[in-house]
């Protein structure tokens, strides 16, 4: 297992000043330290609710002080790797909703795209503006050794996650004002005004002036509810729900104190199938009856455009690599995690053999739910898991369970190793930006791989140094 | 701005002003209990206060009206829709669904304030000094003004902010005084005499305005005066006279920014009128509690009117 802190029993660079530090600090302070940081977090709100958990609406997500920390030489990498990859899934999905020349030339399965539940026969030829459809693209990449990156899946629809690198930087730069003058890490904070020039970027046609820019959220009962009013406070625009839209005349308007006020881009954090209820979901009271048509005849543009979410399926996840070579004629800078797919009768075969090793994931799951661990699950839990998967092949691919690196954290015990995985935010408009810097999902637990919030998981502030 | 921000604004002042006015009502109780008994002896200061309360209703009939029960009535009970606690939980999700319209510095001083009140509603009650808790919630209003005057732009979610504020006293002020009068001495022949001058002080400490009303007429604090003080005068900052104005200016704020005057405009000046050519005689021949009815109806209306004219809906 790789160490982020430590080899060969040595403090890594990146990591010696911060060592240096703490060692100076002693226990107390830290510990004091720590305290102080959940205060903070309560007091400014930031929260984040466990769907079917029931508690606390506004648990706190775990803060650890100890920062993960990147070298400017790992980071271009990584830079460069994220980059590629939201281009190239971009590249795809404008392809696979108009020629498919991907599918045509016996790359990618039809019935793995045109059959899959993320695609959106609804949006077939439609142009978004600047041919993009995935605006924030949020890459979950692992590390197993001091060069060895992985990538474990991609965000195309509405990553969460972002408001968290900001505020963990705040936090931590009110914590240690000493070692930020000191060190030379990257800031983090223009990620707000490059999310809002990228939105603006994709105007939609027939928007003839400055675009009007709304965040649309389900509500306040919504767990990543503080990152949408976050998001939207730091851009300066509104935070709207589906009952404050309307559609009228071709053209979206929201309802405001002096009648109604045209809108020009949404930042939607609704799922596809409730932003509009003539066209999706009928029964959802979450979304803009209309909204669809006018998204269709130019009138609004929608982020993530709708349809998105076909690029991050996990089954499609195993393409993605040939995706770089046909689109960008280009080698992957970043590696996907080998992966069995159980359609795949070989592959399937081998997968229920070897329960005991894999991680097995369903292939339309996200979150972290409904997955199985295979060296931390009983065997009980690997039978049931079985009859699953053999009832539906299909639904399930098994990753190799990789030794994921750890990070000195915080626990009851003192400071340990525990795992940790990186999340990268891409912003694709006029131009692909990357904010240097991302989020470090930590499990809290030892041993344990899931580091999913609404698991138990943790999280870091992520410095990258710059050179 | 969007109308549900409006009307999350509008709500979220209104209730971090009820909360203080609850704390201010039960100030008046308090000081009231510490008095020698009136009368026969027979003491009904909590039973005043709870109908000054305008949540009379709620409140259990098998149930004393001392002060522990009352107070915890008015503080803690989740089923009293004013109760000091949900005021501030009230307050605090109408910041919540609208969090980029407050700043920072608002939401921290709601956001503290209702963590520091659940801590003290999970304490046992006896234990809570009621004095310190009464200056403790006067406290956390003035945190939460001062944050709203010293960081929030001028526009119109100021004026919507305002218009809360401005109801709500108003709507307290009235029912205040309407208790005084009303309930606590029918009796006209008790005016006047020395436990009712205390007693009309104390009305006058529960608006904070003890001070105040001082400087204005030095010390005769007879009824006359101090229902003056606290209706017509239009430099006393609880008066009716004095939150007419402003709600008239925030709404003649809006009427100039949106470029648009409504009948709600004419309704708030109508009653402004009505408060700057009223004279004390005539409001006291006619009836100081007629009078004080008739103001807590239109004060409603102004508000109804405010949220249909906004397009809002009232919660």
């Amino acid at each position: 297992m790789f160490n982020e802190m430590m080899m060969n029993d040595e403090v890594r660079e990146p990591y010696r000043a911060l060592v240096d530090w703490m060692e100076a600090s002693g226990p107390e302070t830290l510990q004091q330290k720590r305290l102080e940081a959940e205060t903070l977090f309560r007091k400014i709100g930031i929260t984040f609710a466990v769907y079917g958990e029931g508690g606390d609406p506004e648990r706190l997500i775990p803060f650890d002080l100890i920062p993960r920390i990147f070298t400017a030489t790992e980071w271009r990498k990584l830079e460069r790797g994220v980059k590629q990859r939201a281009r190239a899934l971009n590249t795809f999905l404008y392809d696979v909703y108009h020629n498919a020349e991907i599918i045509k030339a016996g790359i990618i399965p039809a019935d793995l795209v045109f059959k899959n539940a993320a695609f959106e026969p609804a949006v077939i030829g439609i142009d978004p503006p600047r041919k993009v459809y995935s605006h924030i693209v949020g890459v979950d990449v692992v590390r197993v050794g001091p060069d060895d990156f992985y990538v474990l899946e991609d965000n195309c629809r509405t990553p969460s996650g972002v408001s968290y690198m900001l505020e963990n930087r705040e936090i931590m730069m009110r914590m240690f004002p000493e070692l930020f003058s000191k060190l030379r890490i990257e800031p983090v904070e223009s990620y707000p005004d490059m999310l809002h020039k990228t939105l603006k970027s994709i105007a939609p046609k027939r928007c003839d002036r400055e675009p009007n820019i709304v965040v649309l959220t389900p509500g306040a009962m919504n767990s990543a509810y503080y990152e949408h009013s976050f998001l939207a406070d730091q851009m300066g625009v509104e935070l709207v729900e589906g009952q404050d839209l309307f559609v009228s005349e071709g053209r979206v308007y929201m309802r405001t104190t002096r009648g109604p006020a045209r809108v020009d881009v949404i930042y939607r954090r609704i799922d596809d199938a409730f932003i509009d209820p003539l066209c999706f979901r009928p029964d959802s009271v979450l979304g803009v009856p209309g909204l669809m048509n006018v998204y269709r005849s130019g009138g609004v543009a929608i982020c993530s455009a709708p349809g998105a979410g076909v690029a991050d399926d996990k089954a499609i996840y195993t393409y993605v690599p040939d995706m770089i070579r046909f689109y960008l004629g280009q080698e992957p800078i970043l590696n996907n995690v080998p992966t069995w797919k159980c359609a795949n009768p070989d592959d399937l075969k081998y997968v229920l053999e070897n329960l005991g090793e894999l991680v097995v994931k369903e292939v339309h799951g996200s979150g972290g739910y409904g997955m199985l661990v295979g060296p931390a699950s009983t065997k009980e839990e690997q039978a049931t898991y079985a009859e699953r998967i053999k009832a539906d092949p299909g639904d399930f691919i098994a990753q190799p369970t990789l030794a994921l690196s750890a990070c000195p954290t915080f626990v009851e015990s003192g400071i340990a190793p525990r795992h940790v995985d990186f999340r990268p935010f891409c912003l694709v408009g006029d131009d692909i930006r990357l904010t240097p810097g991302g989020l470090t999902r930590v499990a809290m637990r030892e041993g344990s791989l899931v580091v999913n919030s609404s698991q138990g998981g943790g999280v870091k502030d992520t410095w990258i140094m710059a050179d | 701005m969007l109308s549900r921000t409006a009307d999350n604004l509008f709500w979220l002042s209104r209730y971090v002003e009820r909360a203080e006015n609850m704390a201010r009502l039960m100030e008046m109780g308090y000081r009231m209990a510490l008095m020698p008994a009136a009368g026969d002896g027979n003491r009904s200061e909590w039973a005043s206060v709870l109908s000054a309360s305008g949540c009379a209703q709620g409140y259990d009939p098998d149930m004393p009206l001392r002060q522990a029960e009352v107070a915890d009535y008015l503080i803690f009970n989740r089923d009293n829709p004013s109760s000091i606690l949900n005021c501030f939980e009230n307050a605090r999700a109408n910041a919540r669904a609208m969090r980029t319209a407050i700043t920072a510095e608002m939401w921290e001083a709601l956001n503290n304030a209702l963590m520091e009140l659940r801590r003290t509603a999970m304490h046992n009650l006896a234990k809570t000094d009621l004095p310190e808790f009464i200056d403790w919630v006067k406290r956390q209003g003035a945190l939460f003004r001062g944050a709203t005057d010293s960081t929030i732009l001028r526009n119109d979610g100021y004026d919507f902010i305002r218009l809360g504020i401005f109801i709500e006293r108003a709507d307290n002020t009235a029912r205040l005084l309407d208790v005084k009068y009303y309930v606590l001495l029918p009796e006209t022949s008790m005016v006047g005499d020395g436990v009712d001058n205390y007693q009309w002080t104390t009305v006058l400490r529960a608006a904070s305005s003890l001070r105040a009303f001082h400087w204005v007429y030095r010390d005769d604090y007879s009824p006359y005066r101090i229902a003056h003080f606290l209706i017509l005068n239009p430099f006393s900052p609880r008066s009716l006279a004095h939150c007419s104005e402003q709600i008239t200016n925030h709404l003649e704020h809006l009427a100039r920014h949106y470029g648009q005057r409504s009948p709600v405009h004419s309704l708030a000046v109508e009653t402004y009128s009505l408060l700057t050519q009223s004279r004390m005689e005539e409001i006291f021949s006619q009836g100081l509690h007629e009078f004080l009815s008739d103001f807590l109806k239109r004060n409603q209306v102004l508000s109804s009117a405010i949220a249909e004219t906004y397009y809002f809906g009232s919660q």
